[in-house]
């Protein structure tokens, strides 16, 4: 099955990088942006096919590796299951 | 005394610490590959700087897992030191063997420079050679330096002295504008619980020699040498 990690900067901590996208976009006229933050996407491609199994896993890979629980906050989906292309 | 200096794939200041132990302060020293984990003969051990593991993930992240690392819990345990600086710093955030993280610096440009820093803490076994309120001249060289702790984190280390250094100006004024990266209440370095990790994001290693532009760095290392031959042999092993 495939699973999708997000990890983003916690609320409240500053993103440079986010305000600095921001301000490109305003440069080319998108003044509408009020706010943007720049977080990950972690594609996975995982064996087995219990969902409930494999949520509980990718959790726990975020909490060991894939976010620092110091800055950031994750969230955890399974995209697909079964055999690979079939949704 | 035995000195171990860590190397990472990407770690790029071991040569300069093995240099500066070795050639200039005369200590026995040798290098550690991040897959050993027997650090036994070792009093004190170096986490130099660099782009371990290319920075993927998070700047120190994949080092902070390796096997090593996972060693250093025992090593503290049984009297070893342990020295991170730069990409060490990040690693032994990462590995939550010192609280906070080093996080992107707030003016997105990597920074090459010299700073200065005031010696909050001059009781550890890295600063006892020091005096509190010295001004240090050390250069940094990082992307990803701004120390980040939340608040409870920040009033603990406060309250149990473990600030060891912080930006300043020449004066020794601890200002905003002598914080490079944009760093929690301008902290460039920490320790740990025991005083016997410190984590900073400053080179001593390259401010260790006149011809270098400074000796600073190298007052570190002689409070540590002096530290370890007034204890005796240190290690119980």
């Amino acid at each position: 099955m495939r699973a999708r990690v997000f990890v983003r900067l916690k609320r409240g901590i500053l993103d440079p990088q986010g305000a600095a996208v921001k301000r490109a976009l305003e440069g080319l006229g998108y003044r509408e942006v009020q706010e943007l933050r720049v977080g990950k996407v972690l594609e996975l491609e995982l064996e087995g096919t219990d969902r409930g199994q494999a949520h509980g896993r990718l959790e726990e890979m975020c909490r060991r590796l894939l976010a620092n629980p110091v800055t950031e906050e994750f969230t955890v989906e399974i995209v697909e299951d079964g055999a690979r292309g079939v949704r | 005394m035995r000195f171990g200096v860590v190397i990472f794939p990407g770690t790029w200041s071991d040569c300069d610490f093995h240099y500066v132990i070795g050639e200039v302060l005369h200590q026995p020293v040798k290098y550690v590959w991040h897959r050993d984990t027997d650090l036994g003969d070792l009093d004190c051990l170096i986490l130099p700087g660099g782009f371990s593991y290319g920075d993927y993930l998070r700047a120190g992240a994949i080092a902070g897992r390796s096997p090593v690392v996972e060693a250093l819990p025992d090593f503290v345990a049984r009297g070893g030191y342990v020295l991170g600086s730069c990409n060490g710093f990040q690693i032994l955030c990462e590995a939550g063997m010192l609280p906070g993280a080093l996080m992107r610096n707030e003016c997105l440009q990597y920074r090459c420079q010299s700073t200065h820093l005031f010696v909050e803490n001059a009781e550890t076994p890295f600063t006892r050679g020091l005096r509190p309120g010295q001004v240090l001249k050390m250069p940094i060289s990082h992307g990803e330096g701004k120390y980040y702790a939340d608040p409870e984190t920040l009033r603990t280390l406060k309250a149990r002295n473990r600030i060891v250094f912080r930006y300043c100006t020449e004066a020794g004024d601890v200002t905003k504008d002598a914080n490079p990266n944009g760093s929690l209440e301008n902290i460039a370095g920490i320790v740990n619980e025991g005083g016997t990790v410190l984590g900073l994001m400053p080179h001593p290693e390259r401010a260790a020699e006149t011809a270098m532009g400074g000796t600073d760095g190298l007052l570190l290392f002689h409070s540590l040498v002096g530290s370890l031959v007034e204890d005796g042999s240190v290690l119980k092993r």
